[in-house]
């Protein structure tokens, strides 16, 4: 079993082998289950990202009416065409943000690696879909690559947001989404380790103050930027560009953030943009008393 | 390593907006009424620390509620279980606690009806992963590494045995057991993490022993 990013590269690269096949192998020996069942049920996830991709750019809004809407903008602005950034970019970025519309209008989405973050892989996989044409094996294999990143990070670090802040969220989904989009467009398995530290390094920090301890202000948002995050890092590595922090290093350096990070702005909805003036506002609004206890 | 498959890292499918304060939550309640093998008349539900700040917000009242009603996490009736429990006879009541737990996503689940009473401690630890930490006052010292099975049974000789004998008939190996008791020939917990997943029929098998009051799988 793999314990961090340098031995799941070694493994792959060793053996000439996808990081999508180490983790599909080990997913095989640790749970004894059958490489067309592992398969099959990753399909069954991808399924769901789909859907909820769609269900996020038909228009949905949440209960709390605080996010929805923003995906359908998006689209809309790129059939305009007069966007300045990337066509590719920002059809990640509004799969991103209609996935987690999605979820804060309690939809059925899949957690990746968290709820919270739940938009970045699939928003970047069905915007790399229509350039690269991928089958729908690659589609799940996208996954698979994403998955290992992601279980590396889960055990040396974090993904919970109430123990590690949003760096543990949205910035391991970057990391996570950065890699498999390397892999995809055929980059080696050390090119993918160097666009997850890309991808990371520039997340880390990153706090959780849900406005309201809703998972919509911010989150939706910082949803669209781990995407756009992914995508440049992706094509950062692709270039050539590495890393001077070893990917292991930037997760190591991820955790000990989280762990000297302030309570009040992890999850607790007690700092941060939660503790603005606005946000506070907002969440009088919702629930109808003022949170005073708060302060 | 506390995760171990990649489906704990892409997944669960759950209804939104929080893996683990409304997926996990969802699991918590579902663990608790599984062991409790039936539907509870009342909850009791005791939120700490970043539960106890955000539990609106995210959901994870109607989740953990969703659970102690058998949802799983992605069943749309999660959201509306609130209404539901009402409906069933089920009187739930949250708490928000001041005290500053071990973990920040902890809840305390208190169930039970004319015929007994379950108490447990759940925690949330991220992407929808949870550990149960406590359970009718016994300390659990689950890795979260491997399946497990909690089994309530009488205080009885010959009981630890037969577990053992049905598991190794289907060649599930046991890595760590623990027994403990609150009192001489009482109700009694065992513990046992095995290496090699565990069906349902296993599950029902080991219910029909003798001395067996309840048989809970904990981690998938």
């Amino acid at each position: 079993m793999f314990r961090n990013v340098a031995e799941l590269v070694q493994l792959a690269e060793s053996q000439g082998i996808k990081i999508a096949e180490v983790m599909i192998r080990q997913e095989i020996e640790e749970t004894g289950r059958s490489r067309e069942e592992i398969f099959t049920q990753m399909d069954r996830n991808l399924q769901v990202m789909e859907q909820a991709v769609m269900k996020g750019l038909a228009g949905v809004s949440s209960h709390s009416g605080l996010t929805g809407g923003d995906a359908v903008l998006l689209q809309n602005y790129i059939r305009e065409g007069r966007f300045l950034s990337g066509e590719t970019i920002l059809d990640a970025v509004s799969k991103a943000v209609a996935t987690n519309e999605v979820n804060a209008a309690m939809g059925i989405i899949c957690a990746t690696p968290t709820a919270g973050s739940a938009g970045v892989v699939p928003g970047t996989l069905f915007a790399v879909k229509e350039k690269l044409h991928p089958t729908r094996e690659q589609m799940v294999e996208f996954l698979f690559t994403a998955g290992a990143f992601g279980f590396v990070v889960a055990n040396n670090a974090s993904i919970s947001g109430a123990a590690g802040g949003c760096q543990a969220e949205v910035g391991s989904a970057a990391g996570m989404a950065a890699a498999a989009l390397v892999e995809m467009a055929g980059g080696t398995p050390s090119q993918a380790a160097e666009a997850m530290a890309i991808a990371l390094k520039n997340m880390l920090g990153l706090v959780c103050d849900p406005v309201a301890g809703l998972v919509e202000v911010p989150c939706v948002k910082r949803n669209a930027m781990g995407a756009a995050n992914a995508m440049v890092a992706a094509d950062m590595a692709l270039a050539g560009i590495k890393s001077r922090i070893p990917c292991d290093e930037v997760i190591e350096a991820m955790y000990r953030i989280g762990e000297t990070m302030p309570t009040a702005l992890k999850e607790t909805a007690q700092g941060g943009l939660a503790a603005t003036p606005t946000g506070r506002a907002l969440a009088a609004k919702i629930f109808g008393v003022p949170n005073d206890h708060r302060e | 390593m506390k995760y171990r498959s990649v489906f704990d890292i892409i997944g669960p499918i759950m209804i939104g907006p929080s893996s683990s304060h409304t997926a996990g939550a969802a699991r918590i309640g579902r663990v608790a009424r599984s062991l409790f093998g039936r539907m509870p008349k009342w909850a009791h539900i005791s939120f700490y620390g970043s539960f106890a700040q955000t539990y609106k917000g995210h959901g994870t009242d109607v989740a953990i509620v969703g659970g102690l009603l058998d949802f799983d996490t992605f069943d749309e009736r999660i959201k509306s279980s609130l209404e539901i429990a009402k409906q069933e006879g089920m009187e739930v009541v949250f708490y928000e606690e001041e005290a500053v737990p071990n973990h920040p996503n902890t809840a305390r689940v208190r169930i039970g009806d004319e015929q007994g009473e379950l108490e447990l401690v759940g925690i949330s630890i991220g992407g929808g992963k949870i550990e149960i930490t406590e359970l009718n006052g016994f300390e659990l010292k689950l890795s979260g590494h491997h399946p497990a099975l909690l089994i309530v049974h009488n205080d009885r000789y010959g009981t630890i045995a037969s577990v053992a004998n049905v598991l190794a008939k289907y060649a599930i190996n046991i890595g760590h057991m623990e027994v403990s008791r609150k009192e001489k020939g009482k109700e009694a917990l065992m513990t046992i993490e095995v290496d090699q997943p565990i069906d349902a029929s296993i599950i029902e098998e080991l219910s029909q022993l003798p001395h067996i009051i309840q048989v809970t799988k904990i981690v998938d």
